[in-house]
This record gives C-alpha cells, structure tokens and sequence, in this order.
C-alpha cells in the first residue's frame, strides 16, 4: 500500500496576524513557515502504519513556490520517503486540489488535514476526490491497516464509527489520528537531504474565489469583572444585562 | 433557479443549525427574488420536515433511502448535486461541520462551482458576491469573491438567527439515480451517545480546563451542564491527560464552537483554545491567575478558584429556575 500525505506550509500558529497593502494580503515578514498541524498529525500516523508493516511507501505533496520546500524537507526528516512540489502559488483550494489530482493518482491513500490553519478552507482533500473520482471520508479520528483492509474511525455527531473502507480514498483526518507530532532527529535531518524531492510543473486551472481584502476582528470591550465570593452576581449579569441565560 | 440547503440531523430531528442554514437561505432568496429547497438525508418524521417551513424552506428533497446512512462521500455528494442540478440552484449552502465539509468541497467540483467555507454574514454584496469567512482560526476575517455562477457556501454555526416564518412547504420523496458503485463504507461499529446536547449544536457550553485539578473534579461542571441544559467541553490538556473524552476538547485543534455562551472554567487561554471558541458571543471566565490570557477574551470574569465559585453559580442558577 502506497501513502500520500498533503502537506500545507502555514505560518506557525502563534503568529500575530497583521495584513499588508491595504489589506488585501497577508503580511509574512518574519512569520516562520511550519506543516500545518493537521497534516504533520497525518504524517505521523502515516509513518506509525508503515512501522507496522504493510505500507510500502509515504509520499509528501505540496503546491507551493521554492519558499515553502524546507516545510517539506521537514516532512521528509520526520520520515516521509520522498517529496514533490508543484511549482506554483496556491491560490484557491480548487486550484490546489487540479494539481494535486496530477501527482496524486498511483496512491492507495491519500490523506489530507481537516482544514489549513491559515485559510480554513477544508476543501482540498474533499475536491481532490472528487476531481479523482475517488471515495473520501472525512472527520477521520483513527486509521489502521488490517489484513490489507482500510479500518478508520469517523467522528460523528455525539460519538464515533468504526469504518471499513475500499480503496483507493481520500481520508481527510482530524485530532485522534495520532497523540503528538513527531519531531524530527538529527539522523533524520541528515537524511531528508538525501531523499528525492520532485519538483512538477503546474497545470492550467482557473481560480474559483479570490480574496478581496482582509480585516482583524474588532478590539473587544474590557473584561467586567466580579468577586470570588461574589460569584453569585455574575449570573445575575448574565440574566440582566448579557440575557444570555 | 434556487437555493438549495444541505440540511443536517440526529436522532430523527433536524440540528438547530438547520434552521440556522434555512433562515438564512431564505434572506438571500428574498434579496436575489427566489425560492429555497432543502434536501434532507435520513429518517425524519412528517412533522419534523415541515418544521423547516416554518423558516422559510419552499420545498423540501426527502431522501430516506437507507443505504445513505453509511455516510459514503462520494454517494451523498452525487445525490446533493444531483438536487442542485434539478432545482437549477445557483447557491448551494451548507453548515461549517463534519458532515458540511465532507459533502461541500466535492459537490462545489461537480457543479463547478467556487467555494467558501466558514462564512460568518449575509453576503457583503451580491454583483459581485462576495462574503465574509472567518481566517487564520477566527484571529480575522477574509471577504472573498466568487468568480463562478454557482456559490457554494459553507456557514459558520450560530452566526445567524434563526426567524421564524409563515409559509406553505412542499414535502417531495427524492430519489436520485446514484450508483452502487458509489457506495463502499461498511460501519462495522457505532459508539455515540443519544439524549445529551450535542457540543457543536449547544447554546450554552460549560468547559473545564486544568485549574480543576483532577477528573474527579467535574461533578459540578456536570451539574451546572445539567442545570443549564448545556453541553460539556475540556481544554486541550484535560483530553490529553485523560481527565475528559477527546470529543470535548474546544480550541484549535479540537472541536471549534460559537455558542451564545461558554464558560471557561480554570482555563488560561491559550491561544490555540480561543481559536475554537473565540466567536462565543458571551465568554465567562474564571481563573485564579489575573494575567491569565483568557480574561482578554473574555466578558465577564472572575479571578479565583474555580472550585470555589462553581458551587456557587449552582446555588444561583437553581434559584434563578426555581
């Protein structure tokens, strides 16, 4: 079985957010680029299966300009075997998906994070199986290969399932697909230097949205605060003057 | 042409957050001078379908086919489409949930449609349309532009009230010609709680974090839940040592909510927490450090320790039931 991990490269996310050009784009200077959460989750798992056996390969996969390969080279020194890159700015998330679906079709599983911590789009693993023609389950808490058979966990609304899935599918996962992230060691920091990273010329593909401009949220009134031994009045507040309750 | 609504479910009743999707579906309808369909997957009662009229629905696509429980991706979103397609639904709308994001990104494919996903308003404008969503984990706000006739939207919960309505709704039995093929999930198991509030879908959220010190701790939390008819929620740490199941867990990496209220109980603040729970319209919080980054969030506040004060809104909520 062959693996895909997506990876997206975003900025670290205790970043201040501060826009630029009147505000109609993100301001970089000084951001440090990291996976994305979700994906480096993915990863992780990925590489726990391949330890078990059974998994013959994990392949990284990014659209994203030069700027953004050490964010895959970390993929690879956290274990991944090789890497591609499609040269081109991601612009929306069904341009990402058009030239994903080009590197993405020799794979069994392809997995892809909930959403990217930077636009929050959750779409390109959901378009990236459509545009296969492929089975996608989402919200996947837990992935295990057993007897050569997909078995996943799925969380839904109140509880969770336990899934037996065909192949090959887009598994978009979520928190629980694996505890902590793996960090990577020097060993294999030596290492990704060595491992392939291919580098892909993008496909046509006509942008669907674009973003217009940008705005922080507004500064939030001060904290009204209350008493430890008057905590019986915040309800009050809450009742009179919130009418939340 | 249409809005079409992917509605949502459980335990046989529609999520609030259907309503949420229909009330809003109904004011862009009014504003672009059209009509509002939503399609319904599962069993539901009679009763029930009609309740969505009662937000402005026109008419509703009953499919109750069994073979859509499986939830298969590829199957559901074929059907969606295919009602899209039948009602020349020029939006297609959504919730920003589990379910919204697995069926929204595949069917904006189909349709050829753009996509926006976590979108908090009404449309900022409709020639061109744009709308506003929410970014970098809610710490801002994007108004993007769809540059196709189609729009997909996902919407963000609890970002639109609900408004009730007069209206004549027309329940159809739906029955789109989707392939077997599409079909191969096989739920082996299935492990959920019924009769509780659902977190995603609660008004009110009480959440615990590591200031309670212990698992054992939670008695009040729970009885404050109780007492409010509200779900329950932990922090990160808490799901990570165990104290409480990881299917409470708010923040960024967790379930992301936007109740009316949520209470932050011994929790800092994390940055990542406040992005999961940062469109609450009221947060309380209670902490006994006053540096505490959640008191910047916050609303109302309380520096101490929370197994003091918790006895104390219990004793207070009782009497204001009472």
């Amino acid at each position: 079985m062959k693996i895909l991990v997506l990876i997206s490269n975003v900025p670290d996310t205790t970043t201040k957010i501060r826009f630029v050009g009147d505000n109609t784009a993100f301001d970089d200077a000084g951001v440090q680029w990291i996976i994305n959460p979700w994906d480096e989750l993915a990863l992780t798992r990925a590489m726990e299966i391949k330890e078990a056996g059974g998994v013959e390969k994990i392949t990284v996969a990014n659209v994203g300009t030069k700027s953004t390969e050490p964010t895959l080279r970390k993929a690879l020194a956290v274990g991944a075997d090789d890497a591609i890159r499609v040269d081109a700015e991601a612009k929306d998330a069904y341009f990402v998906a058009k030239q994903l679906a080009e590197v993405a079709g020799d794979y069994d599983v392809i997995l892809a994070g909930i959403e990217a911590s930077d636009y929050n789009g959750s779409a390109v693993g959901g378009m990236l199986a459509e545009i296969l023609d492929y089975n996608s389950v989402s919200a996947v808490s837990g992935l295990n290969i057993e007897n050569g058979e997909l078995i996943v966990n799925r969380e839904i609304d109140g509880g969770v399932q336990v899934l037996k899935i065909g192949t090959p599918v887009v598994c978009v996962v979520q928190k629980g697909i694996a505890k902590d992230p793996r960090i990577p060691a020097m060993r294999g920091i030596m290492m990704a230097r060595k491992k392939p990273l291919t580098v892909v010329e993008p496909v046509s593909a006509e942008e669907r949205t674009s973003f217009e401009s940008f705005e922080l949220p507004p500064p939030k009134a001060a904290c009204k605060m209350v008493d430890e031994e008057n905590a019986k009045e915040l309800i009050t507040l809450l009742h009179e003057e919130a009418k939340v309750l | 042409m249409s809005i079409l609504i992917y509605t949502e479910n459980w335990d046989g009743k529609f999520k609030k957050l259907s309503f949420e999707l229909v009330s809003y579906a109904a004011a862009i309808a009014k504003e672009v001078g059209t009509t509002v369909t939503a399609i319904s997957i599962g069993k539901v009662s009679e009763d029930a379908l009609k309740s969505l009229g009662n937000y402005g629905a026109n008419k509703i696509l009953n499919l109750a086919d069994e073979k859509y429980n499986s939830l298969d991706n590829k199957a559901v979103s074929s059907a969606v489409s295919l009602a899209a397609k039948e009602e020349d639904a020029k939006v297609v709308l959504f919730a920003q949930t589990n379910l919204g994001k697995a069926i929204a990104p595949r069917v904006s494919v189909k349709l050829n449609a753009g996509l926006v996903s976590g979108v908090t308003a009404l449309p900022v404008s409709y020639d061109p349309f744009i709308v506003k969503k929410k970014v970098f984990t809610g710490k801002a706000f994007a108004n993007v532009k769809f540059d196709t006739d189609v729009k997909v939207i996902t919407l963000s919960q609890n970002s639109y009230e609900l408004v009730e309505t007069e209206n004549n709704v027309v329940i159809e039995a739906f029955n789109p010609v989707v392939d077997d093929s599409y079909f191969t999930t096989t739920v082996l198991e299935t492990n959920k709680v019924t009769g509780k509030v659902l977190l995603t879908d609660a008004e009110i959220v009480v959440s615990g974090g590591r200031g309670l010190k212990s698992g054992d701790n939670w008695g009040g939390l729970e009885e404050m839940a109780d007492l409010l008819g509200a779900g329950l929620a932990c922090s990160r740490p808490v799901s990570d040592e165990g104290w409480r199941s990881h299917n409470e867990h708010v923040g960024q990496t967790g379930k992301i909510i936007s109740p009316n209220l949520y209470f932050a109980l011994g929790i800092s603040g994390a940055i990542q927490h406040l992005g999961g729970v940062s469109s609450s319209k009221v947060i309380v919080a209670v902490n006994k450090d006053a540096e505490a980054p959640i008191f910047e969030a916050a609303d109302y506040g309380i520096i101490g320790d929370v197994n003091k004060v918790i006895p104390q809104f219990i004793e207070e909520i009782k009497e204001m039931k009472a």
